[in-house]
C-alpha cells in the first residue's frame, strides 16, 4: 500500500484516498507550438523503472493537488512537495541523489 | 413553508457502539484566505469559537469551526440560526475574495458513542489511533465508497459528517461495522 504525506493538509494518506494525476512537471504547449511539441505534450510520457515524479490529488481528504517523488521499482517514497512548482525542490533531489546516485529523469538529475 | 427534516429523522442503532443521526445541523462552507484577519473575525464572531489550526476543529455544542483544507472552513451553527449567521458572515466578508454558502441541507451528521474508533477503522483508511487522531482533529477521508469527515471530542465520542444523498448508505455502514458480534477489540 502506497502511503503519501499530503503537504497541503499534513495527513499521511494511503492510495485509496488519493487519485493518481499522472506524470509531473509537464510543460503545457499552446498556440504557436509546433506539432512535435504538441506530440510531446499530449502523448510522450516517461515510464521509468526507478525514480519517477508524479502528480497526486488528495481526493477523499483536503481535495488538493501535490507532487510526489518515488521509486516505481521499490515503491520507496523520496518525498512529496507542493503543486505550485515547475521542478522538484532541491531538498527532494538531494534525497534522491543520496539514495540513487547518478539518477536522472527528463531534464532533472 | 415546508417542514425541514433530516435525512433519517434521528434514526438510531445500538451495537457495540451507538449510532445516532443527529437531525438538522446548520453548516456553512467558507472558502478564502484563512490567514485573512477579516475572514477570521467573520467566522469567529459567527460561532464564538476561535479559528482552528490546520486539521483542527473548535466546537462548543452545535457551534464550531473546522479546518477542511488550506482554503476551506466548515462553520457549524444551530440549524435555526443558519440563515442569519450566513447573512452576518456575508456582510463581514464584503470586499473580501471569499465565499460562504449554506450547505446544511446537503449534509447528514451522525454521532458515534462507544468504541467509535473501532467502527471507523473498519470503514476508512484513516489512522484511528488516539496518538494519530487526537480529540479535536477533523479527519477528512472516506467511509467505504463515499467521502466523509469525522472528529472526536474529549470523551472519544465521534461526530461523522457526510453528504445527505448518501446518509442511508453511511448509516448502514456504521450499523454493520458496529454489529455487537463484530468487535475486534483493537482500540
Ligand atoms: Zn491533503
Amino acid at each position: 500500500m502506497l502511503i503519501l504525506h499530503c503537504p497541503n493538509c499534513g495527513v499521511m494518506a494511503d492510495e485509496t484516498e488519493l487519485t493518481a494525476g499522472g506524470e509531473a512537471h509537464i510543460k503545457r504547449e499552446t498556440v504557436g507550438s509546433d506539432d512535435a511539441a504538441f506530440e510531446q505534450y499530449l502523448f510522450q510520457r516517461e515510464n521509468p523503472r526507478g525514480v519517477h515524479f508524479e502528480r497526486w490529488r488528495h481526493t477523499s481528504g483536503c481535495g488538493k493537488w501535490f507532487h510526489a517523488a518515488r521509486c516505481t521499482a521499490s515503491l520507496e517514497v523520496f518525498g512529496t512537495y507542493p503543486a505550485q512548482t515547475v521542478e522538484p525542490p532541491k531538498e527532494i533531489t538531494d534525497k534522491i541523489t543520496a539514495k540513487r546516485p547518478g539518477w536522472s529523469w527528463r531534464s532533472f538529475s | 413553508m415546508s417542514e425541514a427534516v433530516s435525512a433519517l429523522k434521528s434514526a438510531e442503532y445500538q451495537g457495540f457502539a451507538r449510532v445516532s443521526e443527529c437531525g438538522l445541523r446548520g453548516m456553512i462552507t467558507v472558502r478564502g484566505d484563512l490567514a485573512s484577519r477579516k475572514l477570521t473575525k467573520a467566522v469567529e464572531d459567527a460561532t464564538g469559537q476561535q479559528m482552528p489550526k490546520p486539521r483542527m476543529v473548535n466546537t462548543d455544542g452545535p457551534s464550531g469551526i473546522a479546518w477542511m483544507s488550506p482554503d476551506e472552513l466548515l462553520v457549524m451553527v444551530p440549524y435555526a440560526d443558519v440563515t442569519g449567521k450566513l447573512a452576518q458572515i456575508d456582510k463581514a466578508l464584503a470586499g473580501e475574495f471569499a465565499m460562504a454558502v449554506n450547505v446544511s441541507d446537503a449534509r447528514a451528521v451522525f454521532a458515534l458513542n462507544g468504541n467509535a474508533r473501532e467502527v471507523l477503522a473498519k470503514l476508512s483508511p484513516a489512522d484511528m489511533r488516539r496518538s494519530a487522531l487526537p480529540a479535536g482533529e477533523m479527519r477528512r477521508t472516506r467511509l467505504a465508497q463515499v467521502p466523509a469527515a469525522f472528529f472526536a471530542d474529549a470523551d472519544d465520542a465521534f461526530t461523522v459528517v457526510c453528504f445527505r444523498s448518501v446518509a442511508h448508505y453511511v448509516f448502514d455502514l456504521l450499523k454493520a461495522a458496529s454489529d455487537p458480534s463484530s468487535d475486534v477489540g483493537y482500540f
